[in-house]
């Protein structure tokens, strides 16, 4: 090896070692991104992770309003990975859109608020699956109703089992209360966030 | 399948940071890296699943930086080759952005190519695409660019790791 390509490789790796950009500077011109994102109308996705006495939860939002609230044990990186296929590749942790959400969701387990009043994006689900989900809000804070009464209310009383998915894929579990759907003996039934969750917050919503 | 835009920005970030600061230097090189990320996410949806997304970044990255050295020219004067004679910014250290003090001082050709090859890890022939000219002449500025960097550099911090 020549000293010409020896300072050569010296050069360039000095040049690859210095000036990493700090985590600092990073983080700043990603919340600078954000902004300008936003601004530019190409943010189809934003979300972000609040803690919560349920443990870790992810939220994501469209321009229309509130798209998926998940659990940890849905493990989080999929779940964005799973927005982003679905939904846009446009997609950027950005917690500012998530203001409303996230602060709503803190009143709830602080037992000062009982209903949400956010603007929802059902884009994730479809068909009867929806029409379940979009009734479940009716359920009022601390009370719950059947797999069977919900699929009566909606007007397909033989669709337990498909009352059951509707919740099971439920996009926005908290917000769309589902935990308040019980099997007909009055046992919990599934939830997306596991049973230990659910139990939690059906004790909190009796205890108020 | 294309990753989700935020994974892109963590994972090629800090190299497009680092291409913008030698090429445009450290005081324009956020906004240089601002624009080349807002472009990067508004063609997102419609670059092809198979594209290599770095060299697409530095591409972007190439034509902001354009825009900016155009700007910076009209208020200050370019210097045509690297100084030789003693440092004007001090003796360098290891521990920090001097280097790119000294890369600032190559000519506009010889920075890009450094950069675009050596931080953004572009082969010389796509660099050829991105700045016109041969793969040859790409090569060759890289070497001059370096060879400069290296005079620079003499009896300085390198002299003792040349050893």
């Amino acid at each position: 090896m020549n000293t010409d390509t020896k300072g050569e490789r010296e050069i360039s790796d000095l040049l690859a070692s210095t000036a990493v950009p700090t985590v600092e500077t990073m983080e700043q011109l990603h919340r600078r991104l954000e902004e300008s994102a936003e601004q530019a109308k190409i943010l189809d996705v934003a979300y972000t992770t609040i803690d919560t006495p349920v443990g870790t939860l992810l939220l994501a939002a469209t321009e229309n309003g509130l798209l998926r609230v998940a659990y940890e044990c849905e493990d989080l990186d999929k779940v964005v990975d799973t927005l982003s296929t679905k939904i846009s590749q446009r997609i950027l942790k950005s917690p500012k859109r998530l203001d409303a959400a996230a602060f709503e969701i803190d009143e709830y387990f602080g037992r000062t608020r009982k209903r949400f009043d956010l603007p929802l994006d059902f884009s994730l689900s479809s068909g009867f699956r929806q029409m379940v989900q979009k009734h479940l809000p009716q359920i009022a804070y601390g009370m719950t109703e059947s797999y069977k009464q919900v699929a009566t209310i909606v007007g397909n009383p033989k669709a337990v089992r498909a009352v059951g998915t509707a919740c099971a894929t439920n996009p926005l579990p908290i917000v769309v209360p589902c935990h308040r759907v019980l099997r007909t003996d009055g046992t919990l039934g599934g939830y997306v966030g596991g049973l230990a969750a659910k139990t939690e917050l059906l004790n909190m919503e009796a205890a108020a | 399948m294309k990753k989700p835009f935020e994974k892109i920005v963590a994972e090629h970030g800090p190299t497009v940071l680092r291409v913008c600061r030698a090429v445009v230097g450290f005081n324009d090189a956020d906004d240089a890296w601002s624009e080349t990320f807002i472009s990067a996410m508004k063609a997102y949806p419609v670059l092809p699943d198979d594209a290599v997304v770095e060299a697409w970044l530095v591409t972007i990255a190439h034509r902001k930086a354009i825009d900016i050295i155009r700007v910076q020219k009209r208020i200050a004067i370019p210097v045509g080759e690297v100084p030789d004679r003693p440092s004007p910014v001090g003796a360098p250290r290891s521990t920090d952005h001097e280097i790119w003090d000294y890369v600032k001082f190559l000519p506009e050709k010889q920075r890009q190519v450094v950069a675009y090859h050596f931080l953004g890890g572009l082969a010389y022939g796509e660099i050829a695409e991105i700045l016109g000219g041969t793969t040859d002449a790409a090569r060759r500025a890289a070497a001059d660019g370096i060879k400069s960097l290296r005079k620079t550099f003499a009896g300085q911090d390198l002299k003792g790791a040349s050893q």
